[in-house]
This record gives C-alpha cells, structure tokens and sequence, in this order.
C-alpha cells in the first residue's frame, strides 16, 4: 500500500533519516518504535508532506502511495492528506462546536448538505467510539471535553474525511492509562478499515496492538518486521537492548 | 542594620506608590473637571436641545446650541474610517502574520511602525496638499474638504492599531489548530481563514474598537481636511466633528458658548469610555481564550 524507497531527509545540513526502506501493509497496524530523536515522527510526517511546512528542509527518495510518489509534482498535496489522516500528540480540536470540528473537513472538500454533514458526523463519532459521550452536545465547545474525549474526538474529525490511511503520531502519550486503552481499542478496531501507522513511545503499546513493527535508532530503521518476531526474537542486537530495555 | 534597610524600603514603595496614584489621579481629575463644567450649559440649553438640535450657532444674535451635527458627524465618520481601514488593516494583518515571506514581512511591518508615528498633524497636511485637491477633481464638487477627505484620512491613521493588534492576536493561534487543518486536506489560506481567524477573533475585534478610539478622538488631522463648518453630515459637504468643534471654538469662546463646549467634551469623553469598556471586554475575552 506504502511503499518507500531509499528515503533521506535533511533539517538544513543534519542528516534526520538515512536510506529508509519499507513497506507498509494494508489494513494493519505498523508501529514504529525508537527512542527520542531517532526520527520516527519526522518518517510518520514525511508520509502526508506534514513536514513540507519546515523550512529549510530536504527530501530524497520515493514514498509510493498507491503506486504513485508522492513527491511527484503533479500530486495534490491537500488530496493526498485528505486520503492520508493524521492524529497529533495532543489532541488539538479546534475551538469550535463538537458538530462544526467533525464537519471542519467535510466542508472543506465541499460537502454543504446538511443531511450529509449530519450523517458524517454521526458516523465518525461512531466510528471513534465517542457517539454516546457526546451526542447530546453536539454543538458544545470541543474545548470542554476531557483530554482522551478531546483525542478521540480529533480521530473522529481525521475519519470524517474518509481517509484511507491514519497516521497517529504518538496519540496517547499525553493521556491517563483508562484514555489510553480506550484509544487503543479503537485502534484495533478501526484496521478492519483503515491503514494504521502509529509512533509510540510505549512497548507495550506497540506489542498490543500492532501486527508490524518498525525500530528507528538514529535516523535509521534498523529493524523491520512482524510484531510477534520483532518482539520474540529480534535479529538485530540493538533492538533486542531496546525493547529489553537497556536503553532508550 | 537592619531597620534602616526597612525604612529605605518602605520609602521606595511609597514612591512607587505616588508615581502610580499619578496616572489614576489624572483620570479622576479630567473626569471630574469634565463632569463639572460640563453639565451648567446642558442644564441651561436643555439635554435634548443640546444632543438633538440640528442648528450650531454659537456666535450668532440669538444663538443656538445643538450638536447633533457634529455627533453624527463624529459617528459617519468613525464608521466610515472603520469600513475602509478595517478590511485593508485585517487583511494586511492575515497577510503578515501568515503568509508573507521573511523579508516582505521585514519591509512592511516596518512601513506600519513608521506610519503609527507620523504626527497627525501631518496627515492633516498631506491630506490638504493631496486629498483635498483630488476629491474636488474626482467627484466635480467646490471644495474637496468633506466628510469623505476626514474618513479616508482616518481610515489610514488606524491601520497601525488594527494592524498591529491584529497580528499579535494571530501570531497567538497554536499553531496545533493550523496543523490539523492543514492534515486535513485543507488549503493554508483555507487554513488561516476557517481557523486562524475565528480562533482569534476576540483579540481582531479589539483591534477594531482600539481603531474606533482612534479615529474618533482624533481632531488636528480631521479639523484640516473636513473644512470644519457645523453642517449635518454628508459625504461631500464640509463637517466638523465633536473633536474639532471644541478645538476650533475654545480659543476665542466666553460665557455660555465656553460651557457648551465643555459639554462636547464631555459627550466625547462619554463615547470614549464606553469604547473602552467595550475595549476591555473584548481583550478580557481573547486572553480567556
């Protein structure tokens, strides 16, 4: 589905990732572990051009998104995020009405029906397992949900444009464990339907829920493969002290 | 020692205290000076004589003492000034604040300091020698000095206000909200207008009302280009504003005449105030956010 090729990436003259190669299932969950400042955010945000908004920085390589690069001139940047989602480190809803930050989206790529926009909304919030904690107030401030309500509530609003891809960039590290697990039900659920690559800072996290994982250390991947093997019998010495927690 | 420390400190603080009580103390004498003389000549001509009369006449036989002209002078005015300068000096702002590159930001912000301290007095002049002429080529009319030359005028004093208070309010937008926008297909001018802006239209909303306190108290610049004769406002006739009929009177005025101008200031003082309450709320509202 993601296929990547000999990806490097430069902030101004420091090298952030080196000669990146993988590909990303289907309908599955990828997780992509490594300690701080290995570059595994700068990887998930290099797959929606998030970090085109960087100044000064530089990109090599191919990521090949339904058989096409998504560097390639032609490609609608705004298109491709609306197919590739994006769920940030702190929940950030807009602040505005529950209703209005759903349909942000859907307004955007010019849905104005409101019996449509109902349905989306309706939908999303379903999907996102957050229907029943917020149907009532609808059009009350985001700004007033808890922090896991507010999270799942901006993974509503990424599904609201039905994207084919949901990257999630460390989506529970700024929530108590209860909200955490709630998200990563979600998570689980939400791969029947959508392709998942989550950046997580918790092991355990990624041996619950992810079915591929990726270890990044120092701009490089170093280690890419089924959960189940990468967690049992790692191949490289320096993923086994990762995940044993030698360092990190 | 030590008690000799105590007393320097409690002297310090007292200092303190009398430099602050300068500024509060000012504000309770203006208002009480205001209130004072102000009120014998609405009290002789008769509040709604004074607010609602057509016919400013100080000077004449038998004379008369309405400003409704020059309050709804004062009012066309503002309004005016606020419609044109409010969608350049927002704009301009969305522009500095989000989307003009480095240098482009460098030029024009300092074009924008530069112009919040130009003296009015200038504006006033280079509105005679430029404005004036020009409306009286462009619309065929006898004089250029109009309601029309004060609001352009104004309009271009308070772009630095709005400009700058609005992009202090959009520069405090988390970028968090632009983000998400942006990872949701969204376009950055999409961005900055569905997010940014909304997000920070309490801060934008005063930096319209700081425009209003601006533009009405303003009276050198309009005295010179409104032709400062009391007519019921019209865009082309020459006005005088609440500012300018008290500026241009004071000078040679006695007696009941002297009071009534007083008693302008103290309409303006009243509409200056309730500004800057509305102010206040606004900014009370956007730092809540």
């Amino acid at each position: 589905m993601i296929t990547v090729k000999d990806l490097c990436l430069w902030y101004g003259n420091t090298q952030a990732l080196h000669h990146i190669n993988m590909d990303i299932p289907e309908k599955a969950i990828t997780a992509l572990i490594g300690p701080s400042g290995c570059g595994k955010s700068t990887f998930l945000k290099t797959l929606n051009r998030m970090n085109d908004l960087i100044p000064g920085i530089r990109i090599t390589g191919e990521v090949c998104y339904n058989e096409k690069n998504i560097f390639s001139p032609d490609v609608d940047v705004n298109m491709l995020r609306k197919e590739i989602g994006m769920v940030f480190q702190k929940p950030n809803p807009f602040p505005m009405s529950i209703y209005d930050n759903i349909a942000y989206g859907p307004r955007t790529h010019g849905i104005t029906s409101r019996v449509k926009l109902d349905d989306i909304v309706e939908r999303s919030l379903r999907d996102a397992a957050i229907w029943d904690e917020v149907k009532d107030r609808l059009r009350k401030n985001a700004l007033g949900l808890s922090g896991g309500q507010q999270q799942r509530l901006c993974i509503a609003r990424a599904l609201a444009v039905s994207p084919d891809v949901l990257l999630m960039d460390e989506p529970t590290s700024a929530l108590d464990p209860i909200s955490t697990s709630k998200i990563e039900e979600l998570a689980i659920s939400l791969k029947e339907k959508y392709t998942i690559i989550i950046v997580t800072h918790n092991m355990q996290q990624a041996v619950r829920i992810s079915d591929k994982v990726a270890f990044f250390l120092l701009g490089e991947m170093i280690e890419y493969n089924d959960a189940e093997t990468i967690f049992s019998m790692p191949s490289d010495k320096r993923t086994e002290d990762y995940i044993t927690g030698r360092f990190g | 020692m030590k008690n000799k420390k105590q007393v320097f400190e409690t002297v310090i603080h007292g200092i303190f205290l009398i430099l602050g009580l300068i500024t509060v103390g000012s504000v309770l004498l203006i208002t009480v000076y205001l209130i004072i003389s102000g009120i014998p000549a609405i009290r002789e001509i008769g509040l709604v004589h004074f607010l609602f009369g057509k016919t400013w006449a100080s000077t004449a036989a038998t004379p008369s003492f309405g400003i409704l002209p020059f309050i709804l002078t004062s009012v066309y005015g503002t309004a005016g000034a606020i419609l044109l300068g409010v969608p350049i000096g927002f704009l301009t702002a969305v522009y500095l604040a989000k989307l003009a590159p480095p240098k482009m930001k460098k030029i024009v912000s300092a074009a924008v300091s530069l112009l919040a301290g130009i003296p009015s007095v200038v504006y006033g002049l280079v509105g005679m020698l430029v404005l004036i002429p020009g409306i009286r080529a462009l619309f065929h009319i006898p004089d250029g000095a109009s309601l029309l030359a004060a609001i352009i005028v104004l309009a271009i004093m308070i772009l630095p206000s709005i400009i700058n208070v609005s992009i202090t309010a959009l520069e405090a937008v988390p970028k968090e909200y632009e983000d998400a926008s942006l990872a949701l297909g969204a376009t950055p001018i999409e961005t900055y207008f569905r997010v940014s802006v909304p997000a920070a239209k309490s801060g934008i909303a005063a930096a319209v009302v700081l425009g209003v306190g601006r533009a009405i108290g303003e009276a050198m610049a309009v005295m010179m280009v409104a032709g400062n004769a009391s007519n019921m406002p019209s865009l082309f006739q020459s006005v005088r504003f609440l500012t300018t009929a008290v500026a241009s009177e004071m000078s040679y005025s006695s007696g009941l005449q002297q009071q009534a101008l007083f008693s302008i200031a103290l309409v303006l003082f009243l509409f200056i105030m309730l500004i800057n309450a509305i102010l206040n709320f606004f900014l009370k509202r956007s730092k809540e956010e």
